[in-house]
C-alpha cells in the first residue's frame, strides 16, 4: 500500500496570512474574531466573525486574477502557492501526475449576490463574464489546477462543513488509487456577506455574543450559544512517500487513513448519540491499521454550538473506548471561527502541526466546562505532546448528517 | 476625444482587464495574436468601453474589432 504525506503547508486565516503564523496565533490562544466593519451588519444579529487577516491582493494576487476570482477562490490560491513554495517542488515536476482536491462549503455565493445586484440594477449585459466561475463550487479547485498545471484531476468534494476534510481524503486516495503522485488538497469558504449570516442566523446556527466577539467561540464551555462564521482558505501538499523520500523533501507527518460515514438523521442536528461520527472514527483506525490507544490527540470539530459539542464528545468516547479518556482534544475553532468548507482542511493543518511540534494547541473561552463530556480538553493553554510515535485524530461533520475522521501520523 | 485620448483610455482598459503592459498597447498590434487577449477578456474590454467611451459594441462588431486600432476608429466614429 503507498503511504501518504504532507510535504507543504499553506493557510490564509484569521489567524495570519500564512499557515506559520496562523499555526503561532493558535498555540498562543489567540482569537481571530473581530467585529464586522460595514454598515450592513447593524442589520443583522451577529455583529462579527473570524476575518482573514491579511487581503489576498495584498499577498501578491494580481489584480486582473483578483477581478475574474470569487473571494474563495482568491483565498484557495493564495493559500496554495504558499503551500506549494513550502513543499519545494521543482518546475520539471510531471503534471500529468499532479492533482487537486479542493472543497467548499458554499462555492462563490458573495460573487452571486453581488452579480445579482448588478443584474437588477444594470442589465444583463453588464453580469461579469466570470460570473459562472465565480459561483461554481468547483471554481476554487479548478483555478489551484490551472495555477500548477495539474492534469492528474481536479475533484471538489461538497460536504458542507465537512468538506475540506473530505478534500483531503479524496486527495489522498488518488495517490493510494496511483492516479497521482502529489495532490494539492484544501478547502475555503469566503461567507461574509448579510445573506449567508442571515441564512444561518435565522437557523439560530450562530452566537450573538455581540458585546464579546474575541470570547464567542467557545467549544465545551457551558455558556456556548452557536458557532462564529470565518473565512479563509488552508491548503496541503499530499505526497506518496517514495516520491517525496526520493526528492529528499521535508516530510511534517503521515496521512494514516479516514473513515467517511453518514448520520441518516436529520439535515441540521447533529445525531445526538454520534453514532454517525462515531462509525468515521472507528472506519478511520481500521483504515489506517491502528488501535484507538494509538490516538493521543484529537483535534474536534467543536464548533461551539450547545448541541454538536455533546454529542461529538460521545462519539470521540464511543469510537475510542476506555481509551477516550486518555486523549488531549483541542477545539481551534475557538480561535479560528468556523471556516466552513475550509475547516477540515485548516484543522488537518493543526493536527499534523501538532504531532510535528508536540504540541496541542488550546481551546480558548472556557471558563466553566460543561459536566460529564469524559474526554480531556486542552482548555485555555496549550499542552505538550509525548514523545514517540503518535497519531492524531481531526473530525469533521457538515449539515446534510456528514461524518468525516482523518488521522495522521508522526513522520 | 483625440485619437491618443481614446488610446490612452483603451490602454488603461486593456491593462486592467487582461494584465497587458499599458506600452504594449499599439494600434497595429492584433489583441488575440500579439496581446494574448482571450475572447472572454474581450467581451470585457468592450463592456469597459462601451462604459467608458458611451459607445454600444454589438457582438456583430465585436467580432471585427481585431486589433486596438480597429477599436480606436470604431470609438472615433460611434461615440
Amino acid at each position: 500500500m503507498t503511504r501518504v504525506v504532507v510535504t507543504g503547508i499553506g493557510a490564509t486565516s484569521p489567524l495570519g496570512g500564512t499557515a506559520p503564523e496562523t499555526w503561532a496565533n493558535a498555540i498562543a490562544g489567540k482569537s481571530g474574531i473581530r467585529n464586522i466593519p460595514y454598515e450592513w451588519v447593524q442589520d443583522l444579529p451577529v455583529h462579527f466573525a473570524g476575518l482573514a487577516v491579511v487581503e489576498p491582493l495584498e499577498q501578491g494576487l494580481e489584480p486582473q486574477k483578483a477581478r475574474r476570482l470569487d473571494r474563495s477562490q482568491q483565498f484557495a490560491v493564495i493559500a496554495s502557492r504558499e503551500a506549494w513554495a513550502d513543499a519545494g517542488l521543482g518546475d520539471d515536476f510531471d503534471r500529468d501526475r499532479l492533482g487537486v482536491s479542493y472543497a467548499t462549503g458554499i462555492g462563490g455565493v458573495t460573487s452571486l449576490l453581488n452579480n445579482y445586484d448588478t443584474l437588477r440594477e444594470r442589465g444583463w449585459n453588464r453580469v461579469p463574464v466570470m460570473a459562472v466561475p465565480q459561483l461554481m463550487p468547483n471554481g476554487p479547485a479548478a483555478w489551484v489546477g490551472l495555477e500548477f498545471g495539474a492534469r492528474a484531476g481536479v475533484h471538489c468534494p461538497v460536504s458542507a462543513c465537512a468538506s475540506g476534510a473530505e478534500a483531503v481524503v479524496v486527495g489522498a486516495r488518488m495517490i493510494t488509487d496511483g492516479r497521482a503522485d502529489v495532490v494539492i488538497v484544501g478547502g475555503t469558504e469566503a461567507p461574509i456577506h448579510p445573506m449567508p449570516i442571515a441564512s444561518f442566523a435565522v437557523m439560530r446556527a450562530l452566537s450573538t455574543r455581540n458585546d464579546d466577539p474575541a470570547t464567542a467561540s467557545r467549544p465545551y464551555d457551558k455558556s456556548r450559544d452557536g458557532f462564529v462564521m470565518a473565512e479563509g482558505a488552508a491548503s496541503l501538499v499530499l505526497e506518496s512517500e517514495e516520491h517525496a523520500k526520493a526528492r529528499g523533501a521535508r516530510i511534517y507527518g503521515v496521512y494514516a487513513g479516514a473513515g467517511m460515514t453518514s448520520d441518516g438523521h436529520d439535515i441540521a442536528q447533529p445525531e445526538p448519540e454520534g453514532r454517525g461520527a462515531m462509525r468515521a472514527i472507528q472506519a478511520a483506525l481500521a483504515d489506517a491499521s491502528l488501535s484507538a490507544s494509538d490516538i493521543v490527540h484529537v483535534n474536534a470539530h467543536a464548533t461551539s454550538t450547545p448541541a454538536g459539542d455533546v454529542a461529538e464528545a460521545k462519539a470521540i468516547r464511543a469510537g475510542l473506548g476506555a481509551h477516550a479518556a486518555n486523549v488531549i482534544v483541542s477545539g481551534t475553532k475557538s480561535m479560528t471561527g468556523h471556516m466552513l468548507g475550509g475547516a477540515g482542511a485548516m484543522e488537518s493543518i493543526f493536527s499534523i502541526l501538532a504531532l510535528h511540534h508536540r504540541i496541542a494547541p488550546p481551546t480558548i473561552n472556557i471558563t466553566d466546562i460543561e459536566d460529564g463530556l469524559g474526554i480531556d480538553v486542552v482548555v485555555n493553554t496549550a499542552r505538550p505532546l509525548p514523545t514517540g510515535d503518535l497519531a492524531a485524530l481531526n473530525n469533521s461533520f457538515g449539515f446534510g448528517g456528514h461524518d468525516v475522521a482523518v488521522i495522521f501520523t508522526t513522520a | 476625444m483625440t485619437d491618443q485620448e481614446i488610446l490612452d483610455t483603451l490602454r488603461s482598459i486593456v491593462n486592467e482587464i487582461a494584465g497587458v503592459a499599458e506600452a504594449d498597447v499599439q494600434l497595429d498590434k492584433s489583441f488575440v495574436d500579439d496581446l494574448d487577449v482571450d475572447s472572454l477578456s474581450m467581451v470585457e474590454i468592450s463592456m469597459a468601453a462601451e462604459e467608458k467611451f458611451g459607445v454600444s459594441i454589438p457582438d456583430a462588431e465585436l467580432k471585427n474589432l481585431k486589433t486596438v486600432a480597429d477599436v480606436v476608429n470604431f470609438v472615433k466614429a460611434n461615440a
